[in-house]
């Protein structure tokens, strides 16, 4: 079994920091492309005009095309047969390593203080941050190197539900979000919204955190009952009349996507999150003989992600 | 309908200012300064000297923290800049207005149109909103330098304050005007009107646990 060598990892971490902070993932660009050449309110043009022009100009110079660059995190994903150089240990310092030195090279904003005494190392590194976070594939030598710089202020939101609010109480919570995050564009809209639904609590809200940022604009979920209420829930928040800043406009929804984990036979619990017009992920698979492919969509919701069985049905199969 | 598009100084004339309409396009030329939390502590709670000399200076607050760094020879690189919401910030604005002269007031979100009134009006300001938001490449294009970098000992590079000369730096929204109007209750008014809200809404029903907030209340269960 080969290792993958840690200065890889790390040189293609920073590569990664870069990417994510500078170039607009395509599926988004073309997701606000659309909204911007059917939206009609005056002002949201406007903006929906100038983020546009943002794109490239941030592309064009290589700075980052938000000033505020959001809280840089990790998702690593590893085929069943990866191994690190030097270990997991090492990687984490390896991802914390390029976390620190793209601050400083793109540069990015140092946004990561302590919530207590402000303190900021200046380098987006701290107390469990940045967050990474695992996974794993049964087939594979490769490692997936996903960050995404999500804002961290506005647009997110949690709620226990109970299966007698059924699918009424969970519109009614969505567009509750929306309507709170989306006046004066705190959500920085058009955003491509997250729902988590089921789970325990803390999963429920990372079920909708990484459906908003895991998933691309233009995915689906494989259960085509959920598919439709992706597609429903997109036009019912573009139907509210607000666009982008909370102006005036139809584009408040550029994506809705909808995860969901096994919870509580009581509950129902829900999450939303928006990822903003800055939504910024970057992907790398890297194996072990050296090759490094970049791509845009982290791929994270795989059959194997989502399954429901007590085991692996491939496997099982394979053993038997 | 087009947007209009509006060249203005951060030490503007009271003229320039009572000019602007709300949803005019602005592109400001000269310093400005970033002023958030940390600086309204350390200037108005730990009474430290403002490090400039306000409003001669510039009469233009962004509520920012740039994506920069501070290079080990003393120089600066600034690569994206984009604001932070200002709501936030109420409770310091009428003092540090009082005391720093500002006639414009940058940022994401803009004020309530109480704030306009009880305190930008009668000092002869108006508040500019960031475009987005997220404009910061475009934004970053408009400093032509970054002049000096105070308080980051104290503060930190998110929190310091950055003095830079913007060259048409833009584009920003005119959010508040010498009426004391704010562009976006105008719009959240516009929507309310529409119908569409309550049409979106027709058939949901409230959730079957209550939170606190839903109420304030608190001899009222949540069930």
């Amino acid at each position: 079994m080969t290792e993958t060598p840690l200065a890889l990892l790390e040189s293609t971490a920073e590569t990664l920091m870069d990417k994510a902070a500078i170039e607009i993932p395509q599926d988004y660009l073309d997701g606000l492309q659309a909204a911007a050449d059917d939206e009609d309110g005056d002002l949201s043009s406007f903006v929906l005009k100038a983020m546009l022009e943002n794109y490239e100009a941030a592309k064009e110079d290589r700075r980052a095309m938000c000033g505020d660059t959001g809280v840089p995190r990790w998702f690593v994903k590893m085929g069943n047969e990866a191994r690190v150089e030097g270990g997991m240990c090492a990687l984490e310092d390896a991802l914390r390593r390029a976390t620190a030195k793209a601050t400083n090279g793109v540069p990015l904003r140092p946004n990561r203080v302590h919530p207590l005494w402000r303190t900021d190392h200046d380098n987006n590194c701290g107390i469990g941050a940045p967050e990474i976070e695992y996974a794993f594939e049964p087939e594979g030598d490769w490692i997936d190197l996903i960050t995404v710089h999500k804002g961290g202020l506005f647009g997110t939101d949690y709620r226990m539900l109970f299966p007698s609010d059924g699918i009424q109480g969970i519109k009614r919570f969505y567009l509750d979000s929306l309507m709170a995050f989306g006046k004066r564009g705190l959500a920085c809209q058009p955003a491509i919204i997250g729902i988590g639904l089921g789970g325990s609590k803390d999963i429920c809200m990372t079920l909708g955190k990484r459906a908003s940022v895991l998933r691309t604009v233009g995915s689906k979920n494989p259960d085509p009952r959920i598919a439709e209420l992706e597609a429903e829930f997109k036009e019912l928040g573009n139907s509210i009349g607000m666009g982008a800043m909370g102006f005036v406009g139809k584009n408040m929804v550029v994506q809705c996507n909808i995860e969901v984990g096994y919870c509580h036979t009581g509950g129902m619990p829900m999450s939303v999150h928006a990822f903003c017009l800055s939504s910024r992920r970057a992907v790398a698979r890297i194996w072990p003989d050296g090759r490094v492919e970049y791509r845009t969509d982290p791929d994270w919701f795989t059959p194997y992600m989502r399954r429901e069985g007590v085991e692996w049905a491939p496997r099982v199969e394979a053993a038997e | 309908m087009s947007v209009r598009e509006v060249r203005l100084s951060t030490t503007p004339t009271p003229e320039a200012i009572a000019d602007l309409r709300l949803g005019d396009v602005v592109y400001l030329d000269g310093l400005m300064y970033t002023a958030r939390e940390g600086v309204y502590m350390r200037a108005l709670e730990d009474r430290a000297n403002i490090p400039m000399e306000l409003p001669a200076e510039s009469a233009a607050n962004f509520h920012c923290s740039p994506a920069a760094r501070i290079n080990a020879d003393g120089s600066f690189d600034m690569g994206a800049v984009t604001a932070t919401a200002s709501f936030r910030f109420a409770k310091w604005l009428p003092e540090w207005m009082e005391k720093s002269g500002a006639k414009l007031i940058v940022g994401k979100g803009g004020m309530t149109s109480k704030d306009y009134k009880s305190y930008f009006v009668p000092n002869g300001a108006i508040y500019l909103s960031t475009v987005g938001y997220g404009t910061g490449a475009l934004l970053g294009r408009g400093v032509e330098k970054v002049e000096a970098v105070h308080w980051n000992k104290e503060l930190g590079l998110a929190q310091a304050m950055w003095v830079i000369r913007c060259n048409k730096m833009g584009p920003f929204i005119v959010a508040s005007d010498l009426d004391g109007d704010c562009l976006f209750e105008r719009e959240n008014a516009r929507i309310a009107e529409s119908g569409a809200v309550q049409a979106a809404y027709a058939g949901t029903k409230p959730a079957v646990l209550k939170r606190y907030g839903e109420s304030d209340d608190r001899s009222d269960e949540v069930i």
